[in-house]
């Protein structure tokens, strides 16, 4: 594995070798030395183009019990708001010999940006582009759910898919990078995954994902799901007519009280609520279900501690001749060879008459 | 004696067959038991993944000589991947799961179990993974094979055969939890050539 | 004024890839055609074989950004014409987009003055439709077509003239001077930081939509406007099959509407946007393999009437960085006789007389360039170009004459090559590079017939 940009190209082996690596880091985590040599001497930096705390720690967290340097760059505010290119700050940090980037950026498809431009050598892991994918979420998402199945079934986690399981995918998906990765490796992994937003706030084009999508919530709570997950809100969708009122998006799209009554009524004893991270109290969600036993919220944050390690261990380690580098073959060039191209040939066009 | 090559340009030898094998456990668990003065405070750490079914059977041996031990209370396995020197310049591996005895390993004596002692750089990585884990009374060495080409102060205190190698030949250990050959589980020990 | 200049016989060419004849060259024209052609030739006439190659009217463009004024870094008169004349073209119309923009006579005046001195191209001016591109108040359209640049054809293009009235009174004002408004069909609140395609590659990538129907609502509007008023309308880059079905339903209704698209939309689609690569970043944006489709029919039908390459060249600063911050625009110039070859002439969709319909004698005719895109006959002025059908080369951004190194086709294997390029008589290439510019004829004061007629 040469970079983490995205869910959706991880294979089946690549997605489980992550977890089950990560539930490695998570035994560490759980020994009085928290601390591994693995990546002594490398250096990790955290590249922010956008504010985010949470993610941040973590993933310093995850370099740090790995033993590796962290330089933390918080791209808001620095010389980058003044107009420096992403180019001149990769070119930096590559001058700084960084061996991995962890970028966050508002710009989707920036991290991709930065592994392909050759602009820097570094190992580049996604922390969240745009409205594109932030794939460390959707692992740490995965491992919780994955953990949970376990635990209920009294099955080690390690090794085992989430085949069976049916996940719920509540809001603004249209603008969610956590939804987009959620969807990609949660169906890789074998769960099947509902979506349930206002119309507005799903993409064109979401028919082609593989889903089933859902208008009303409580249709979609009738499919009995395993697990909830409740997208957060933007503020700045809240004035751009994509629904009427916050106060019509929280009847119809939030998780309230009467919706978390209605699991138990609907039997679903063992079915976990995963909030948004930061999340709108009230809104998406009410404080209730947030804060209920079937809130995975915390086990969410030691997880992504967990997945942020295995990835960057595994990106770090090995040679680039890797076991699984035939998973690395380069696509073919679509510019040549879409779909319907070759019908454009002059052979393909006789083909097609 | 020598095989015909099963893949071009490759001849195995079997050094020791599944007899000689069983034979050199057998004796491996009674210089322990001698060498600690009997079973107490004994811990067996396997090294994966075949340091593990050999720290297994050892633990075997030891509670035939001595009923008290209970084989699974003694045994355990210990992942060294995250502690290598040499993580950069091999294909990455997954780690397993470090799995140590009820009881802990402070304070006790705890043998590390490994197939092979080669460059003993595994052995370096298992202490320093050991000392993250806890602090033992002292630490052992029993290995299968000691094939000689030692890149660091290290030694085993319990060998189960010296095999002088040449670095060009690779050692296999073949043990009947882990490997299957043509479909049936087999204890040997071969060394390959590429000729 | 030309007598003392040389005459070229062009032996063996294949005429609209047809009949192969000779063809020779005398002050600016085309002398003779056929077998007289090497008997009238005097006996200094350079003699350019044509075996194998194909005669064509030399390209027209009706969709250039040659960016000067303003911007010089991303590409001059001097460059973008030398491109042009490499790409085959012989008349180029200069987008009114440069800073100040063309909106005033002066402007026009000024790019038009520099089209003459550097020689390579004809360079007609497009006069901005409205102050400023501003979308306002109507610019000095009577002026711009009066002055020496004699424009033709308005446009804001880049920008959508999206008040219905406004564009009305466009419409109904060029029919003066026999003008024509080519509309940048993009409603504007429905492209609201708009990033490319909107469809599934679009809900994949997280990139702001940019949905069909904002071309193809435009485009309706626009031809029931023409109708009304009884005026010409062009159809900037059309880029999605809706477009074409409202063109074509404009058609068979009478209405007065030409349409355009693009060599990078004939080729290519959305799916290429997955790499984030800004290099496929364009306006309109590329769209999906059943648009592509829909357009390549639409041009062979003649539903779509023209190529017109819009040739954007950038600055690597604008393409080197986040998708989102990039510049929108392809380079086109030196590949669009390759792209069409490629896709239409190759796919069987058009022979080299239709090639030359759509790249040369319809544009000309919309862009009123009487002396451009004219049968290759005796008599007829000698704006020419004679192409390798047979070449095959590799894009190579390094290589080109446009300063604009943002070619999508990068690396890309394309058929046919321009081995001369012939300018009111005077080759600009020769061999396939660049040869001499034209002379301009400083002083001439010929404003009536403008100093590039023949």
């Amino acid at each position: 594995m040469r970079h983490l940009l995205s869910t959706q190209d991880l294979s089946v082996p690549r997605a489980l070798r992550l977890l089950d690596v990560a539930e490695e880091m998570a035994a560490v985590g759980e020994r009085e030395i928290k601390k591994l040599p693995a990546l002594r001497g490398r250096t990790v930096v955290n590249l922010f183009f956008e504010d985010s705390t949470r993610t941040r720690i973590s993933f310093e967290a995850a370099a740090k019990r790995l033993s590796a340097d962290v330089i933390n760059f918080s791209a808001k505010g620095s010389s980058v708001s003044k107009g420096e290119s992403l180019k001149d700050t990769a070119q930096t940090l590559e001058a700084m010999s960084a061996d991995a980037v962890v970028i966050r950026h508002p710009s989707s498809g920036a991290p991709a940006r930065l592994a392909a431009s050759g602009w820097i050598d570094a190992a580049v892991v996604n922390a969240g582009d745009g409205t594109h994918e932030h794939p460390t979420q959707a692992l740490l998402d995965a491992f919780t759910l994955r953990r949970h199945r376990a635990r209920l079934g009294g099955e080690p986690s390690t090794g085992s898919t989430l085949a069976g399981m049916r996940i719920l995918i509540v809001g603004d998906v249209l603008h969610s990078r956590v939804a987009r990765s959620n969807v990609w490796l949660l169906t890789t992994l074998g769960a099947e995954v509902l979506l349930a937003g206002p119309p507005t706030l799903l993409p064109v084009g979401v028919h082609s994902w593989p889903c089933t999508v859902y208008y009303d919530l409580d249709d979609a709570l009738a499919r009995r799901p395993d697990a909830v997950m409740m997208l957060r809100l933007q503020a700045e969708r809240m004035h751009a007519a994509f629904f009427p009122s916050t106060r019509e998006y929280a009847r119809r799209w939030g998780f309230d009280d009467a919706r978390l009554a209605r699991l138990d009524t609907l039997g679903l004893k063992d079915t976990v609520i995963m909030p948004p991270g930061p999340m709108n109290r009230g809104l998406e969600i009410s404080s209730s279900a947030a804060d209920s036993s079937r809130s995975t919220v915390l086990a969410q944050v030691r997880n992504g501690v967990s997945v942020r390690m295995a990835a960057l261990y595994l990106l770090l380690s090995g040679d680039q001749q890797d076991d699984d580098a035939e998973d690395d073959v380069p696509a073919p060039d679509p510019r040549t060879s879409t779909p319907r191209a070759t019908d454009l040939s002059p052979e393909g066009r006789t083909r097609d008459q | 004696m020598t095989v015909p090559a099963s893949e071009s340009g490759v001849t195995k030898r079997v050094v020791l067959a599944a007899a000689d094998i069983d034979r050199a456990l057998t004796r491996i668990a009674h210089e322990i038991l001698e060498a600690n003065k009997g079973s107490q405070d004994l811990v067996l750490l396997g090294i994966p993944r075949r340091g593990f079914p050999l720290a297994q059977r050892r633990a075997q041996k030891i509670a035939a000589v001595d009923p008290a031990v209970d084989p699974a209370l003694v045994t355990g396995q210990l992942d060294v991947p995250l502690y290598r020197d040499d993580l950069r310049r091999n294909p990455t591996r997954s780690p397993l799961a470090t799995q140590l005895p009820p009881s802990g390993i402070d304070d006790k004596v705890v043998v590390l179990v490994d197939d092979v002692l080669y460059s003993g750089r595994t052995i370096r990585a298992a202490l320093d993974a050991l000392a993250d884990l806890g602090r033992p009374r002292s630490v052992r060495l029993a290995v299968l094979v000691d094939r000689g080409h030692r890149e660091l102060p290290i030694r085993a205190d319990h060998v189960g055969k010296n095999l002088p190698t040449s670095s060009r030949e690779r050692v296999r250990v073949h043990l009947a939890e882990i490997d299957l050959i043509g479909g049936s589980a087999v204890n040997e020990v071969v060394i390959e050539d590429r000729t | 004024m030309t007598s003392d200049t040389p005459q070229y016989l062009i032996r063996g060419a294949a005429l609209l890839g047809g009949p192969v004849r000779d063809l020779l060259i005398r002050s600016g024209s085309i002398a003779a055609v056929g077998d007289t052609a090497a008997a009238e030739a005097s006996s200094s006439a350079v003699v350019v074989d044509a075996t194998g190659l194909i005669l064509l009217p030399g390209l027209v463009d009706l969709h250039t950004h040659l960016r000067e004024p303003g911007r010089e870094d991303a590409e001059t008169v001097e460059t973008g014409s030398r491109a042009a004349a490499l790409g085959g073209f012989t008349a180029v119309h200069a987008m009114a987009n440069s800073s100040p923009v063309a909106d005033t006579a002066g402007v026009v005046e000024q790019v038009y003055r520099l089209g003459l001195a550097a020689g390579w191209v004809e360079v007609r001016p497009v006069g901005a439709v409205t102050v400023g591109l501003g979308g306002q108040r109507l610019a000095e359209l009577g002026a711009m077509a009066e002055s020496p640049a004699r424009v033709r054809v308005f446009s804001d293009d880049g920008i959508c003239v999206h008040d219905p009235v406004l564009m009305r009174r466009a419409l109904e004002y060029v029919k003066a001077f026999d003008g024509v408004v080519a509309q940048h069909a993009q409603e504007p609140r429905l492209t609201e930081g708009a990033q490319m395609n909107e469809g599934e590659v679009s809900a994949v990538l997280g990139l702001t939509g940019w949905p069909a129907v904002a071309e193809e609502s435009i485009i309706a509007r626009d031809v029931l406007l023409a109708q009304h008023v009884g005026s010409r309308l062009h159809v900037c880059h059309v880029s999605t099959a809706g477009s074409v079905e409202i063109i074509r339903w404009a058609k068979a209704r009478g209405i007065d509407v030409t349409a355009e698209v693009t060599p990078h939309h004939l080729l290519l689609t959305d799916e290429l946007v997955r790499s984030y690569d800004p290099v496929y970043k364009v306006n309109p944006p590329l769209r999906t393999s059943d648009d592509v489709h829909a357009l390549r029919e639409a041009l062979a039908e003649g539903t779509i009437d023209v190529v017109g390459t819009d040739h954007a060249p950038h600055p690597s600063e604008h393409k080197e960085c986040e998708w989102a911050q990039a510049a929108m625009g392809m380079t086109g110039l030196e590949t669009a006789l390759s792209v069409v070859q490629h896709t239409m002439v190759e796919t069987g969709l058009l022979d080299w007389e239709g090639f030359a319909r759509v790249t040369s004698v319809t544009p000309a005719r919309i862009g009123r360039l009487a002396h451009q895109g004219r049968p290759l006959a005796a008599g007829e002025p000698a704006n020419l170009v004679l192409v390798d059908p047979a070449a095959r080369w590799t894009v190579d951004p390094g290589t080109m004459a446009t300063k604009g190194r943002n070619t999508p086709f990068r690396g890309l294997e394309l058929p046919g090559s321009v081995r001369a390029t012939f300018l009111g008589g005077h080759p600009t290439v020769l061999d396939g590079v660049l040869a001499t510019p034209r002379r301009a004829p400083v002083s001439s004061p010929d404003r009536e017939a403008g100093s590039w007629s023949i």
